[in-house]
């Protein structure tokens, strides 16, 4: 663990989201009995060190309109993955490319990418441009389209992690 | 926690394009960040209370990298029966260290999220899930990463 204990409480405070109010990071500050200018430093530092990626917002991507959400995934050669992976990541329409273990025999697939679009048409179109990037390194695929968020939280610290 | 679609208009389209890129840390954030789209702090403020209360936006404050952390991620699938479907995301919704749970159309119908401070928490939770749910959870943890940092244009 690299946080110490005001990071952590920082952390626990904010994590669950900013308060909307003129001055949050003094609201933060006056619940944990610190001074504002501590709460910001802290907050830059840890984004500093990527604990923090950023501060901002969470668009629901299904209100805003992106309906289609589909989990494309590939069964890429394996000596071709690595760099199959990261030219399917620098894809405009890519949210998040990951490459990971099989788990045969029932998951052939290696390669996963995030397809967003506002209609299965648009994905569909998408998906097919993958599937051309990739070429004969591909041995099949398939795409899982979400039909229901059943949680979204992001990463919570707190109790668990103490235990 | 399905919401009904929410349509923003130009003025909030404007918001969400311009706070997923980050939000100020200065004593009057706000009106900072409403000054650079020509909006009024008040104005800021009460728009994004209203996205959230509309679920345009599910999350507004840092977003915490748990590997920078030493914490670790684990995509997780599971091959839940239909008839329990309902209990069984409940059961795992429950649980703190599920970070996000979708249902998707596969015979691995629930896929989740795991995350964790400490790499070996993974484990223990897919674990306690396995347990409390009696159907095995398949563990898909990154081998690589290739690509973070996609925005929704509103």
């Amino acid at each position: 663990m690299t946080l110490d204990a005001t990071e952590r409480r920082i952390i626990e405070a904010t994590q669950a989201g900013l308060p909307l109010s003129p001055a949050p990071y003094a609201e933060v500050a006056a619940g944990l009995g610190l001074e504002e200018r501590e709460v910001i430093d802290r907050l830059a530092a840890l984004q500093a060190r990527g604990v923090v990626r950023r501060i901002g917002i969470a668009p629901n991507h299904y209100a805003l309109g992106m309906v289609a959400n589909g989990m494309s995934v590939w069964d890429v050669e394996d000596p071709a993955a690595s760099e199959l992976g990261a030219e399917v990541g620098n894809l405009d329409f890519v949210s998040h490319c990951y490459l990971r273990p099989r788990a045969l025999p029932q998951w052939p697939y290696n390669l996963f990418a995030m397809v967003h679009g506002r209609s299965r048409e648009e994905v569909e179109e998408k998906r097919g441009r993958i599937a051309a990037l990739l070429g004969a390194a591909c041995r099949q695929s398939d795409i899982l389209y979400s039909t229901r968020i059943l949680k979204k939280t992001g990463l919570r610290i707190g109790r668990q992690g103490k235990a | 926690m399905t919401r009904p679609l929410y349509r923003p208009d130009a003025v909030d389209r404007r918001i969400i394009n311009d706070l997923q890129e980050g939000f100020p840390l200065s004593p009057r954030p706000f009106a900072e960040a409403a000054a650079r789209l020509g909006l009024g702090e008040e104005e800021l403020i009460s728009r994004l209370g209203n996205l959230r209360r509309r679920g345009a936006i599910t999350r507004f404050g840092p977003f915490i990298d748990a590997a920078a952390m030493g914490g670790a991620f684990c995509l997780c699938a599971m091959a839940v029966p239909r008839d329990r479907f309902d209990a069984v995301a409940e059961q795992v919704n429950a649980f703190a260290e599920v970070a996000h749970n979708y249902e998707r159309q596969h015979s691995l119908n629930m896929w989740f999220v795991l995350a964790t401070e400490r790499p070996e928490q993974i484990e223990a939770a897919a674990q306690a899930i396995e347990e409390a749910t009696g159907l095995e959870v398949l563990r898909f943890p990154k081998l690589e990463e290739f690509f973070i940092g996609f925005r929704v244009t509103a």
